[in-house]
């Protein structure tokens, strides 16, 4: 049990019960779908940019603890950052949660995620919510995929 | 079990199941031991498979069929002068006689060798499909297909401007045959293609009932055997389906080798389906006279050892008896009913009287992936996720599913387990 608590951190496990900013933003200046075919997991993101800065950030969806803590916590983690930000933000964040780098530095409360390099067929369930946030800033019209 | 009867008319009925469970009519130890890949540890746990229904472990002599073709005897088929290829053609032709015996088809001829049940099903929607379906003509398919036995319907009617029925099912998860039949009565269906074993639900489909109502209107029949074959017998003949179809992989055989039925006067009326060697008489450049069944199905070089490795898979099947695999599986499967709804929250997906081998669940306020990933360390292998099958879960309202599915060795024991697999699940999420 104790590997699994690795994983399901509490912060994870409270993510998942009490998702924070899961709503809709109705003027919302970027939004954008992603799925993960894989398994039929849905997300919705929401964005208020102004200026380059995220002003609100939020979202609606189905999905595992994995990615439903994950999207909880990239909306307080991307809250009033800069749109060049979030790029940097999700590569620390994958090449954490990939295994490809082991400090999670900088990543504050994102790093819980870290445990999920130990299970890699869940790193789509971490990133599907980012996949999204990204699709949204490129304003692509399809749903972003994770395959 | 009624409608297993009715697919297994020769064979006698089977025992009670309490009775069959105390009996212990199989030596499972026995049987466990052909299995070198359940004897390892998963996470430092023994492993107990439950993900059947999505691909079943291999028996030895499935693994030294295939090794014995490549080490003693292997050459192309159908071609050579010299022994190899003598030896690897009576093999594989070998092969196709006891997939014929197996769904006691009347010829030889009408064992088409695939890559999988999808191949198989796409086979009959190009080749039948594309040579008789017209504009406003209707397939009629049910609402617990796999996707396999979706989208290639949906190819069709795309090219054809044909339309796709699909037949209800109850929230229990059968079938409700007075709406097959009014959908059976537009007078414009061609062909019904329907799951015999729901991979998604478990639901075992009266398939004898259903290809009755068909053809006393003069509708073919497509039957989706993927999951059905290792579970129950099968007898095309008795069954009177027009095509069968069904995967090595899923009975105890290797990947990469599939198995289509077909009457011999249908597939002797249809166009090949794909062009190349092997599938032809003569070739010129004007015109080419195609070879005669099965040949004609089969172009280019098949899967030799994988189709060597089916018959041994069924050699090996034949030795335990599809009966006694039913009872057994029959039994685990009530036992696993019973011990997973003493679980508070745990929803079963699929109730219909007649189901065998899987059981289909959801844990309230637990995702499915997630149970997944616990069960997996504790050695407990299932499947998570929508199952091929999007409309069934669509249907119920949930993004997926949790699955355990039952082959000839499983345990009560491994029920044991994976029960007690959740409940360490529903301890985390607490």
């Amino acid at each position: 049990m104790s590997d699994l608590r690795d994983l399901y951190q509490e912060v994870i496990l409270d993510h998942n019960k009490r998702p924070r900013n899961f709503r809709i933003i109705d003027q919302a200046t970027h939004h954008a779908d992603g799925v993960n075919p894989l398994c039929g997991d849905r997300v919705s993101v929401f964005l208020d940019v102004q200026d380059g800065v995220i002003k609100d950030i939020a979202f609606q969806g189905a999905g595992c603890a994995i990615s439903s803590a994950s999207a909880s916590l990239m909306t307080e983690a991307l809250k009033g950052k800069s749109v060049v930000e979030v790029e940097h933000l999700f590569e620390a964040f994958h090449n954490v949660v990939t295994g490809e780098c082991d400090c999670p530095k900088g990543l504050g409360k994102l790093g819980v995620l870290a445990g999920v390099r130990d299970y890699p067929s869940r790193v789509k369930c971490a990133t599907l919510a980012w996949h999204a946030v990204r699709a949204a800033l490129q304003e692509h019209q399809q749903p972003v995929a994770t395959e | 079990m009624s409608a297993l009867h009715s697919v297994t008319a020769p064979h006698p009925a089977l025992p009670p199941l309490r009775e069959g469970l105390e009996r212990g009519d199989l030596d499972l130890a026995r049987i466990r031991a052909d299995f070198p890949i359940l004897r390892q540890r998963v996470h430092g746990k023994p492993l107990v498979y439950l993900d059947n229904a999505a691909s079943v472990q291999k028996p030895q002599a499935v693994i030294d069929a295939i090794s014995d073709c490549y080490s003693d005897y292997y050459a192309n088929i159908h071609r050579g002068v010299h022994l190899l290829s003598e030896r690897s053609t009576v093999a594989y032709e070998g092969a196709r006689e006891k997939v014929r015996a197996f769904l006691n088809a009347a010829h030889v001829q009408e064992i088409i060798f695939t890559r999988n049940t999808t191949e198989s099903i796409n086979l009959v929607a190009s080749s039948f499909g594309g040579s008789t379906v017209k504009a406003g003509d209707e397939i009629l398919i049910t609402a617990m297909e796999h996707h396999s036995n979706i989208v290639p319907w949906q190819m069709l009617c795309e090219r054809t401007g044909a339309l796709l029925k699909v037949a209800p099912f109850t929230d229990a998860g059968e079938l409700i045959l007075e709406e097959y039949e009014r959908l059976l009565d537009s007078g414009r269906v061609r062909l019904v293609a329907f799951v015999h074993l729901s991979n998604a639900l478990g639901t075992l489909n009266p398939a004898k009932t259903l290809i009755d109502l068909a053809h006393a209107r003069g509708i073919p029949v497509l039957v989706d055997g993927a999951q059905s074959v290792p579970h129950l017998a099968v007898d095309v003949q008795a069954l009177d389906c027009d095509f069968y179809a069904f995967s090595s992989h899923k009975i105890y055989g290797p990947s990469g080798v599939g198995v289509l039925y077909g009457k011999k006067a249908l597939l002797e009326a249809m166009p090949p389906y794909q062009g190349g060697g092997d599938m032809i008489r003569l070739v010129t450049f004007e015109k080419t006279e195609y070879a005669d069944l099965p040949n004609k199905f089969e172009a280019g070089t098949p899967n030799i050892a994988g189709v060597i490795g089916l018959g041994a898979a069924l050699d090996w099947l034949n030795t335990i008896g599809l009966d006694a695999v039913a009872a057994h599986e029959h039994a685990l499967l009530e036992y696993a009913t019973a011990q997973l709804s003493g679980i508070p929250g745990l929803n079963i997906m699929g109730t219909a009287r007649d189901k065998a081998a899987l059981v289909a669940f959801t844990l309230r306020g637990i995702h499915p992936h997630d149970i997944g990933t616990i069960l997996d360390r504790e050695g407990v292998a299932i499947r998570a996720g929508h199952h091929c099958a999007q409309p069934v879960m669509q249907r119920y309202g949930v993004p997926a599913t949790a699955r355990a599915s039952f082959a000839v060795y499983n345990t009560r024991d491994e029920v044991d387990a994976l029960i007690k697999a959740l409940c360490k699940v529903k301890e985390l999420f607490a």
